[in-house]
């Protein structure tokens, strides 16, 4: 049902988007069929926005044209017996857990894009009644998913672009970029002069540069990944919340390793204040020190997330109306939001590395300057 | 809930990733980028401060030739003035030498005229004389041939005085 459902979520984007020519060439019984399934709107997003193993590029329908493409990826799993990889194709589509793989005599389903390995002994998951599974665990996933694959993509992106903005340096004779590096280079500058020099100080600023810029970039081509609806972007990898995760745990170990003495004085026993206010802020402080990653993390993820579910709320509309006259206002208001998101894509990532940079110049605070 | 849990998965991958591109970036696209807006931003400082220095020079050079200009008319001013001075000394100088000159010119003029005179004076004198002696001789001679011719001849001596 659930991959029916996502079959005619995209027979209806390609007629809706494409041409209406397609809608009179698609055979008569396969719309009926649309009209009859109830529409899940919360299940279709949530799985828009999550995980996957497989690629998929374009198409709902095996057999009708256009013939459904969907880019198997590698799966990579770390098992009791060890290092178990083959490609999600084996799977043939299945996210329900009927087709069971057999590695190394172990035997493996996809369910819900989650790999499972079942228990020795048993031939086929078992669910329970919440739909949840009693003879399978889940071993540990190093799958290349479509956010993995996404986030190589970036990187091969970022790799390419400033290599080429690098090297354009290098090839001027009065250290003038060209091409690339022309419009990359305002950005760069605007990371240094508006954000890390203001947060951290002319006197510390050099050291955290190349993560600062790092960071904003990988965050921003990754959202901009993200608002691009086709193969081989749409994936949702900065608003999954292990990728917000590790970026903030790596801004919370950064801050810890450059903290001076006056930070933590600061923060477990604040100058300049009565004891009882002194030991009434040092919890309050330290919370504090754990709650800024994790504002980091799930501003980022909630923001690029709820961009995304509003986007594919609208574009459900037309199905939940069961109309194609909702088709053009969908698109419109589909299309003002993505405008919207371009910004907030931008916004957010200088959020992130603006506050980070913040977190670096708390950390890096001295005496006099309080 | 799948989406608010993290996959350790995606954190490995995440984490890698974010490293290889920290190193290499750093490595091969922030240093030489940063250096060299860094050097650009550098050059342009000093071209600017040492356009401010070329001004102040300039400034300095323009005030030193006001100064020179005006050191030089005050020293023209002085050098016409001293000549205006020199020229009218020399010339009255040269009147008062003139006239003193000519006054002892005109002395020695009138001492010399008055010596010829004297000179002249003295030499009719002597010519009258002589004249007289002729005469007184003449007559002489006249009265001791004739009486009556000495008598003429006294006349017409006389006569011809008169004449004189």
């Amino acid at each position: 049902m659930r991959i029916r459902t996502y079959r005619s979520f995209f027979t209806i984007l390609f007629l809706s988007l494409l041409t209406t020519g397609f809608a009179a060439s698609e055979p008569k019984e396969n719309i009926s069929s649309i009209e009859e399934e109830e529409f899940n709107a919360s299940e279709l997003i949530f799985h828009h926005i999550g995980d996957s193993h497989s690629f998929h590029v374009y198409g709902s329908d095996e057999d009708h044209f256009p013939k459904a493409l969907t880019i198997p990826l590698p799966v990579i799993l770390w098992t009791d017996n060890g290092l178990v990889t083959f490609m999600s194709s084996e799977f043939h589509h299945d996210v329900d857990g009927k087709v069971v793989v057999e590695k190394k005599g172990m035997k493996f389903v996809n369910l819900h894009d989650k790999i499972y390995q079942l228990n020795a002994g048993a031939s086929e998951v078992v669910f329970d009644a919440e739909h949840h599974t009693d003879n399978a665990v889940q071993p540990l996933d190093f799958s290349i998913t479509k956010n993995v694959f996404s986030m190589f993509l970036s990187m091969v992106l970022l790799l390419l672009i400033f290599m080429f903005a690098a090297r354009s340096y290098k090839k001027s004779n009065d250290n003038m970029p060209s091409g690339i590096g022309r419009f990359m280079e305002p950005i760069v500058v605007f990371i240094r002069d508006e954000v890390a020099i203001p947060n951290i100080g002319e006197k510390h600023y050099k050291r955290y540069m190349p993560f600062l810029l790092t960071l904003f970039f990988f965050i921003w081509i990754n959202n901009v990944i993200g608002l691009i609806p086709f193969f081989p972007f749409s994936s949702n990898l900065s608003g999954n919340i292990a990728f917000t995760l590790t970026l903030a745990v790596i801004t919370f170990v950064i801050t810890i390793f450059s903290s001076k003495k006056y930070y933590w004085k600061h923060m477990l026993w604040m100058p300049g204040l009565p004891i009882p206010m002194k030991l009434f802020l040092a919890p309050i402080e330290i919370i504090g020190m754990f709650v800024k990653p994790i504002a980091l993390m799930i501003r980022l993820f909630a923001n690029i997330t709820a961009g995304h579910v509003i986007v594919l709320s609208l574009i459900g509309l037309i199905f939940i109306f069961k109309s194609f006259w909702v088709a053009p206002i969908s698109v419109l208001f589909t299309l003002f939001i993505s405008v919207i998101e371009v910004l907030v894509v931008a916004i957010q990532a200088y959020i992130f590395t603006m506050l980070s940079a913040l977190y670096f110049g708390q950390a890096l605070e001295e005496e006099h300057e309080h | 809930m799948d989406l608010i849990k993290p996959e350790i998965g995606l954190i490995f991958w995440t984490a890698l990733t974010f490293g290889i591109l920290l190193f290499v970036l750093r490595k091969f696209a922030w240093k030489p980028i940063l250096g060299a807006v860094g050097d650009r931003e550098d050059s342009i400082k000093k071209a600017l401060a040492e356009a401010e220095n070329a001004r102040k020079e300039m400034q300095n050079l323009q005030a030193d030739n006001e100064r020179i200009l005006k050191e030089a008319r005050a020293e023209r001013e002085a050098m016409l003035k001293e000549a205006r001075e020199i020229k009218e000394k020399i010339v009255s100088d040269a009147k008062e030498q003139s006239k003193v000159e000519g006054d002892k010119m005109i002395k020695q003029a009138q001492a010399t005229i008055e010596s010829e005179k004297k000179a002249a004076v003295a030499d009719i004198k002597n010519q009258v004389a002589e004249l007289s002696v002729e005469i007184a001789e003449k007559m002489i001679k006249e009265q001791l041939g004739n009486k009556d011719k000495q008598l003429k001849l006294v006349e017409d001596m006389l006569g011809d005085i008169k004449l004189n």
